[in-house]
């Protein structure tokens, strides 16, 4: 993540450069040298050792968009579970494994299942390997469960460029 | 009739949608069996209900009043923040001081991990 810190910082010493340059103390001018340091870092991007930033957002608002999504179609399936009159659940925990290594990636991943209704992740093995996730109706709710797992992990991956 | 009545009709019915949720998981969890079932029920209502309440809060604010709350957006991003570390941490405790799951649980793989 350093590496992407310093693009942003290259970034802001370019507007403010461009500002100074312009002799106009104002955040327009300041805006238009952002955008200015925007198309050099674009062109620079091979130099660096991580991805140009912009794609790192790119990759974050779509994270957003699939949580999004998710939030609302497993609350929707857990809705109908709570508001049946007769009450047919059949919860378990079921053991996944995920392929992330690093610790924030994991603990991203976890948040945003528990975030996710209908899924709690209760533990995780201690080499990071093993997600023991509680679903609410394992016959049902367990394939979904796993998709959206797999969706989470390819679109945090590609968040930390790994 | 103008533009005004409109944003609080619509910012009205956003809040309405947000309490519907929360009465939504409230019956969840007078209805649902165990801890960890009432954990997911209590999880929804932490997230959508707050997230529609504060929405709807905040596009009264920013249309009829001309108002830019940037605190409702920090009060939905920690709440979304601290909310499955709350659920986690409470279902982990439950689990390790040995609260039972409800009867018809179908699988448990936890037990073979911890047991083995």
């Amino acid at each position: 993540m350093i590496p992407i810190a310093l693009q942003v910082l290259i970034n802001l010493f370019i507007g403010f450069l461009w500002m100074f340059l312009q002799d106009d103390w104002s955040a327009l001018s300041f805006l238009s040298g952002y955008l200015v340091g925007l198309v050099v870092l674009f062109v620079m991007r091979k130099f660096f050792s991580s991805q140009y930033y912009l794609f790192t957002v790119q990759a974050v608002i779509n994270l957003f968009l699939l949580f999004i999504y998710q939030l609302f179609a497993s609350s929707i399936v857990v809705i109908q579970r709570i508001i049946k009159p007769k009450l047919d659940i059949k919860p378990g925990i079921v053991a996944f494994e995920t392929d992330l290594e690093r610790d924030i990636e994991v603990t991203l991943l976890a948040a945003l299942i528990t975030l996710t209704p209908g899924s709690v992740v209760v533990e995780i093995s201690p080499d990071n390997k093993v997600l023991y996730i509680h679903a609410m109706d394992i016959p049902e709710l367990s394939d979904g469960v796993f998709l959206s797992k797999l969706k989470f992990e390819e679109a945090i991956r590609k968040v930390t460029g790994s | 009739m103008s533009g005004s009545n409109l944003i609080e009709l619509i910012s009205a019915l956003i809040i309405l949608t947000g309490t519907i949720f929360s009465f939504l998981s409230s019956i969840g969890y007078i209805r649902l069996p165990d801890i960890y079932n009432r954990a997911h029920a209590l999880a929804k209502s932490s997230t959508l209900g707050v997230l529609f309440v504060l929405l709807g809060t905040f596009l009264f604010f920013l249309f009829a009043e001309g108002y830019f709350s940037i605190k409702l957006f920090l009060g939905i991003f920690f709440v979304f923040l601290t909310s499955p570390v709350s659920t986690h941490v409470i279902c982990r405790s439950a689990y390790h001081s040995g609260v039972e799951m409800a009867e018809g649980s179908v699988q448990d793989e936890l037990k073979q991990f911890i047991k083995g």
